[in-house]
This record gives C-alpha cells, sequence and structure tokens, in this order.
C-alpha cells in the first residue's frame, strides 16, 4: 500500500468583489445586462425563451396593462416584458429619427437630448418604458439556501438552477425569493424559474432569449464585463441628460450580494415591479436560529415551573391532589 | 374575469391576479390626488423609535407596477401548514408535559399527553407530505441537511422526534418496556421545544414581509402557543386530579404568546397591518377572545370558585378545547397574515423604499431635495 498523498492548499483567491466561491480552473461567471433604454417591447426574449425551454403556455388574455399579457414572471414565465406608460417630459420625442442619437452608445445625441426635454416638455409627451425581467441569480440567492432537498443548485456559471429531477414541490424556495421569481407549476407540482440555458451555455452558446434580442439590450456575457460595459452605459446616458437612468442590481454590496443577471433602469425599480431593496432572507437566519434557541428554551423552563408549582402546591394544600 | 372577455383557462389553467383592469394599477384608496396614478404617500413613518435625524427622511413613496405583487404569496394550503404549526407545536408541548408527569407520578397526564403528542406528530407528517407538490419524492428531503434551510433542519429533527414521541406513547398504553419507554420520553421532550419552535424561523426565513420582520418574537408567539394548546389538551384530557401543571403551563403559554404577539405587532410598524385587518386579523381577534376566555376558565377551575368534581371536570375540559381552539386560531392568523402581507406589494415595497431614503439622507448631509416626481399615467 502506498500512502495517497493528498495536499490541501488555500483556494486562489480571485479576488472577486462579490464574494462568490471560487476554484481553480473556474468558469467565469456568466449573467445578463439588461439595458431596459434600448428595449423596444418586442417579446421575442418570451417568445425565444418558451420554445428553446419547453415552457408550457399558461393563458392568453388581454389585461390592459399596456402591451404586457403575461403579467409577470412565474413558472411558466422565464422572462417577461414589463410595459409603463407615463406621462412625463422625456427628452427624447417618440418617432423622431434623433432618438438614436441618445439610445445608441455612441453618445453623440448629448446636445438633442437637451433640446428635446425642453420641446416635449410642454406638451406633456407620453413616455413608454419596456423591460425585459428575469430570474436574477443572485450571488446569496434565497432560493437556494432555504431548498431543504438541494434541488437548488449553483452552478458552474454562477447561476442558479432547479434539479427538475430532484424538486419535490415543498415551495419555500417560492416565498423566500425577494423578487417573486420562482413559482409552482401547478399541473406539475415543482418549482421552475430561469436556467440562465444552462444547457446551451453548456454547449458554448448564449442563452435563448439574448440571442433573439434584436437591440442587444438583453446582453450576455462574463459579469465582470458586462458590469463595464454597464457603468459606460450609464455614463452615455447621463451625459446625453437621461438623468433617471439608474443600475439595478450590480452592486456586489447590495442586500443579496448583487445580482447574476442586472438592469439599467430609467425608472425607480418599484415602477418597474422590481423591489427597491431587496435582502436576501437568510442574511438573518443566524439571529432567527438564536431567536428560537432561546424560544425552546423559555419553553422548557416554563414547563418545568408548571410542575415546581404544581409540587410545591401540593406541599402548602392548595388544590392538592384528591 | 376580465372585461374583455378573453380568459386565462389555457391549457395549464389561470393564474391569480391575471386579470387585471386597466387603472386598478394602484388601488384607490392609494392613488394620489388628480389621479397621478402614484400612491399617496404612506402616512405612518416607519421605524419609529430612532433618533433625532429621523425627521429629515422624506417619507416613502409608493408605487407599484400596476398593483400587481413583487413576491411571489407561499403555495401552501392553510389546513396543511398552519395546521402543522398547530400540531407541532401540541405535540412539543405535549411531550414536555409527559416527561414531566412521569417525574412526579401522574400516570393521567402522562397518558393524555403521550397519546397527544404521537396523535399531533403522526398527522403533522400527513400534512407535510400531503402539502408537497411531489408528495412521492417526500425522501428526497433527506438527501442533505442543511442549516440554511429551517425545513431541512426540521425535516431530521421530526425524523428523530416523531419515532421517539412513537415508542414513548406506546410502551405508556402498553405498560411494556418500561425502561425504552422512559428513554424516548425523555428523548421527546429533549427535541419537543426545538420542534415547536423552529416554525418560527421557518416562516421568518422567507421575504414575506408579515413573517420576516417579526423573526425575533415569533419564535415565542409559536412556542407560547404551543404551551396553551399542550396544556388545553392536558386540560381536556387529564383527570382534574393531575391536570394542575398542564393548566399551570396553558396559562403561562397564553400570557406569553400574548406578550410576544403584541410586542412583535408594535415593532414591526406599518407590515402589521395584515395581523390587525382581513382574514388573518379576524383569526387573529378570535385567538384572543378563545385565548381570554380559555385561560380565565383555566385559572378559576383549579380554585374553590368552581366546586370540585363534575362541575369542575367540565369547566377545566371547556377551557382546554378553548386554549387550544385559540392556538389554531393564532397559527392560521399568522398564516393569513402572511399570504396577505406578500400579496400587496405596499408591504414590500414600503418598508424598502424608506430604508433607502434613511440610507440617502444618511449619506448627505443635508438631505438632497426628495426625487423628482414621476407621473404615472394609469392606463386607459
Amino acid at each position: 500500500m502506498t500512502a495517497i498523498d493528498v495536499q490541501i492548499t488555500q483556494r486562489p483567491s480571485t479576488g472577486r468583489p462579490d464574494g462568490m466561491d471560487t476554484y481553480p480552473g473556474q468558469q467565469p461567471r456568466m449573467g445578463f445586462f439588461t439595458d431596459t433604454s434600448v428595449c423596444i417591447g418586442c417579446k421575442a426574449c418570451e417568445v425565444a425563451c418558451k420554445e428553446w425551454n419547453h415552457v408550457p403556455e399558461d393563458g392568453l388574455l388581454l389585461t390592459g396593462m399596456s402591451y404586457d399579457n403575461s403579467v409577470g414572471l412565474g413558472a411558466d414565465t422565464w422572462r417577461h416584458v414589463a410595459f409603463i406608460e407615463q406621462q412625463r417630459p422625456v427628452s427624447v420625442p417618440d418617432g423622431d429619427a434623433g432618438a438614436d442619437g441618445v439610445t445608441a452608445s455612441d453618445g453623440a445625441g448629448g446636445s438633442d437630448g437637451a433640446e428635446d426635454a425642453a420641446g416635449s416638455g410642454a406638451d406633456g409627451g407620453l413616455r413608454w418604458l419596456m423591460s425585459s425581467d428575469v430570474c436574477k441569480h443572485c450571488t446569496h440567492a434565497a432560493c437556494l439556501d432555504v431548498c431543504p432537498t438541494g434541488a437548488l443548485m449553483r452552478t458552474e456559471f454562477g447561476t442558479v438552477v432547479v434539479q427538475q429531477d430532484v424538486c419535490n414541490g415543498c415551495g419555500y424556495c417560492i416565498p423566500a425569493c425577494p423578487y417573486g421569481v420562482i413559482d409552482q407549476r401547478k399541473e406539475d407540482g415543482r418549482a421552475w424559474k430561469c436556467t440562465l440555458c444552462y444547457d446551451r451555455l453548456g454547449a458554448g452558446m448564449e442563452p435563448a432569449c439574448a440571442k433573439a434580442c434584436p437591440t442587444e439590450s438583453i446582453q450576455f456575457g462574463p459579469l465582470d464585463e458586462l458590469r463595464e460595459r454597464a457603468a459606460t452605459r450609464l455614463d452615455v446616458l447621463h451625459e446625453a441628460g437621461e438623468t433617471t437612468a439608474r443600475l439595478y442590481g450590480d452592486d456586489p454590496g447590495d442586500g443579496v450580494g448583487g445580482d447574476g443577471a442586472f438592469f439599467l433602469l430609467l425608472d425607480e425599480p418599484e415602477v418597474y415591479g422590481l423591489p427597491p431593496d431587496p435582502v436576501v432572507t437568510t442574511r438573518d437566519l443566524p439571529s432567527m436560529w438564536r431567536h428560537a434557541g432561546a424560544a425552546a428554551a423559555t419553553l422548557a423552563a416554563l414547563a418545568t415551573a408548571s410542575f415546581a408549582a404544581g409540587v410545591l402546591g401540593e406541599r402548602l394544600g392548595l388544590g392538592g391532589r384528591r | 374575469m376580465n372585461r374583455h372577455g378573453a380568459n386565462g383557462q389555457g391549457l395549464h389553467g389561470k393564474r391569480p391576479d391575471r386579470d387585471a383592469v386597466p387603472g386598478e394599477g394602484q388601488r384607490a384608496k392609494d392613488r394620489g390626488p388628480a389621479g397621478d396614478g402614484r400612491a399617496g404617500s404612506v402616512g405612518r413613518r416607519l421605524g419609529r423609535g430612532r433618533r433625532g435625524e429621523q425627521p429629515m427622511v422624506p417619507e416613502a413613496e409608493f408605487t407599484s407596477y400596476y398593483g400587481k405583487p413583487v413576491l411571489k404569496p407561499p403555495v401552501w394550503e392553510a389546513r396543511d401548514i398552519a395546521g402543522y404549526f398547530f400540531l407541532g407545536g401540541l405535540a412539543g408541548g405535549s411531550s414536555l408535559l409527559a416527561a414531566g408527569a412521569d417525574l412526579t407520578g401522574r400516570p393521567g397526564l402522562s397518558r393524555a399527553a403521550k397519546t397527544g403528542a404521537l396523535g399531533a406528530i403522526g398527522l403533522s407528517l400527513v400534512a407535510l407530505v400531503h402539502d408537497l407538490g411531489r408528495p412521492a419524492r417526500f425522501i428526497n428531503m433527506m438527501r442533505v441537511l442543511k442549516v440554511t434551510s429551517p425545513m431541512s433542519v426540521g425535516t431530521w429533527l421530526l425524523s428523530g422526534y416523531a419515532p421517539a414521541a412513537g415508542v414513548a406513547a406506546a410502551t405508556a398504553l402498553t405498560g411494556r418496556l418500561p425502561r425504552l419507554g422512559t428513554l424516548a420520553t425523555t428523548g421527546a421532550a429533549v427535541l419537543g421545544p426545538a420542534v415547536a419552535a423552529y416554525t418560527a424561523a421557518l416562516v421568518a426565513d422567507t421575504a414575506v414581509p408579515a413573517w420576516h420582520d417579526g423573526y425575533r418574537e415569533m419564535p415565542f408567539v409559536f412556542t407560547g402557543s404551543g404551551a396553551m394548546a399542550a396544556g388545553g389538551l392536558g386540560l381536556l384530557a387529564a383527570p382534574s386530579g393531575e391536570s394542575g401543571p398542564a393548566r399551570n403551563l396553558a396559562l403561562a403559554g397564553q400570557v406569553m404568546e400574548m406578550l410576544a404577539f403584541e410586542r412583535m405587532t408594535r415593532r414591526m410598524g406599518m407590515v402589521a397591518e395584515p395581523y390587525h385587518t382581513g382574514r388573518g386579523g379576524g383569526y387573529v381577534r378570535a385567538g384572543q377572545v378563545l385565548g381570554a376566555l380559555g385561560a380565565t376558565g383555566a385559572a378559576l377551575s383549579g380554585t374553590p370558585a368552581v366546586p370540585a368534581g363534575r362541575a369542575r371536570r367540565i369547566v377545566a375540559a371547556a377551557s382546554g378545547a378553548a386554549l387550544m381552539g385559540a392556538s389554531i386560531a393564532t397559527r392560521w392568523g399568522v398564516f393569513h397574515a402572511g399570504l396577505a402581507s406578500a400579496r400587496d406589494p405596499r408591504y414590500t415595497v414600503v418598508p424598502q423604499r424608506q430604508r433607502l431614503n434613511e440610507r440617502e439622507s444618511a449619506k448627505v448631509k443635508p438631505p438632497s431635495s426628495p426625487p423628482e416626481q414621476l407621473p404615472v399615467v394609469p392606463p386607459a
């Protein structure tokens, strides 16, 4: 018998700001950057996702919520395009060729934007916001933390995926998600959500939604690169006078440690149905366990005291046993 | 259904809340003046009781996407899951009573408590498996033990506790293997409080505002409620000569539940609203009334005010039943309040927006002017 020489060495730190676990030879963390400023609401992402992933039909109805008829993310809607109509001064009038100046990333439209803002402010233009929502693939994913079967897992791409052959439909991940993404497929019993096209990624392809997006509103790539690209894009928009543009989910210091799928929004997150300051629920779990432990100890103490009082009462002849 | 006549019952049925009606984006009573669609600011300040800079924080504005919930409410059935919270508390508390009864020579109370614990935990397991989307895959729970998942911890807890409670009851009822019975009774009494308490961590470890925000007090509400239920069962089922400790436990539990609940809802601010309104509020109030009645009856049944004998027996049993009913009502109240808080985006958005505003104003002093108002046009 020869001894097997096992060497345990410190994992090389990649210095990742999001604190994601790393290992040698790891894939870069992949994600989405959804730039809603160039979304045209074509819903190609919704369709491509459904087709590629065999996501079942989940209702065909007109909601009256602008052009949004899929309402929100769910077990059978893994990409959802939100439509918001706003009465407000817009920096770019609809249908103006100059619109390209601001919305394209060349940044040449800065001065145009300012003029337009003045022009359309008077007659109160209609601003139509569109945004393709998706699972955020959180750095600290509550769904993954609370899953009691280990069906939810972190892939080598840093994404969060449900293993459908393991999920037993306990439903715990559903209220755990701070974004309301994952849901139960009623007729199936299991929980479903975006997989960031795990199968396509494994084959070196980009996810179906990003592939189908005609305006590159949905961009797929290594997260570090996407974050840089997003910061540049934000600067361009700010320079162009689109002051309400902001990034959402890009900050590794936020309550979920940053999102693997983050967004450039043109208004506050809640306008798009996104939580303004989501926090992974398990952040407070150590404290929850401490409080539960204290409560359990209190219960045991109350029971002990109940018997002690009973025995004492008997000794003193108060309400003693017959 | 929606007024376009098209309905959502496609191949896979409907999804709740899909049938939004134009203009219902924000509920009418929350809509700001001139129908600008932006909800009026929330009148009540959140997180009160803190220090001086607080008043400089602008009130949180409430906006939502057509009034749709941000979160997905749990898909659990009240009968299964709220029922399990009650039964788990009943079982855990009963195991403590059983061990105490054995130690102090109260065989009648011991038998009642052990039988109750076994019955409750047996029903619990049925409810838990029934609530799974794929009940046949229950066993997948045993693939892993995850401390980050209270449900996983609870599964392992129950797989230790349930056999112990079963053996304790079986030996008590048959009178065989007394040593094994003592061991099992002790084991069940050690695990019992954990069984009663962990379910509070389970509900709190979600994004549901009315559950998560109460994570400090919820375990005390749950164990108090469990003590009340177990004591109630003792009063109901044990001979009156032996039920003194059960009465004490029930009273202590009722007081603890009440105080913890009060403290929880006070601290939670606007997120506590679902505990006072709607279905959740109804159950909570029913629980409070039943708890007060049961506690009064239970206390009286231990004094000469109620004549010993049949009358005392009846009062004790009725009080016990009321206390168990109170525990059930509280669990249902907590369950439904959680659902309501997840369904209304206000409870998700307003506290988070308030938190952001506080952070902003802490960064910039004096605080910058509030963000530009962006009026939203309600469609049509």
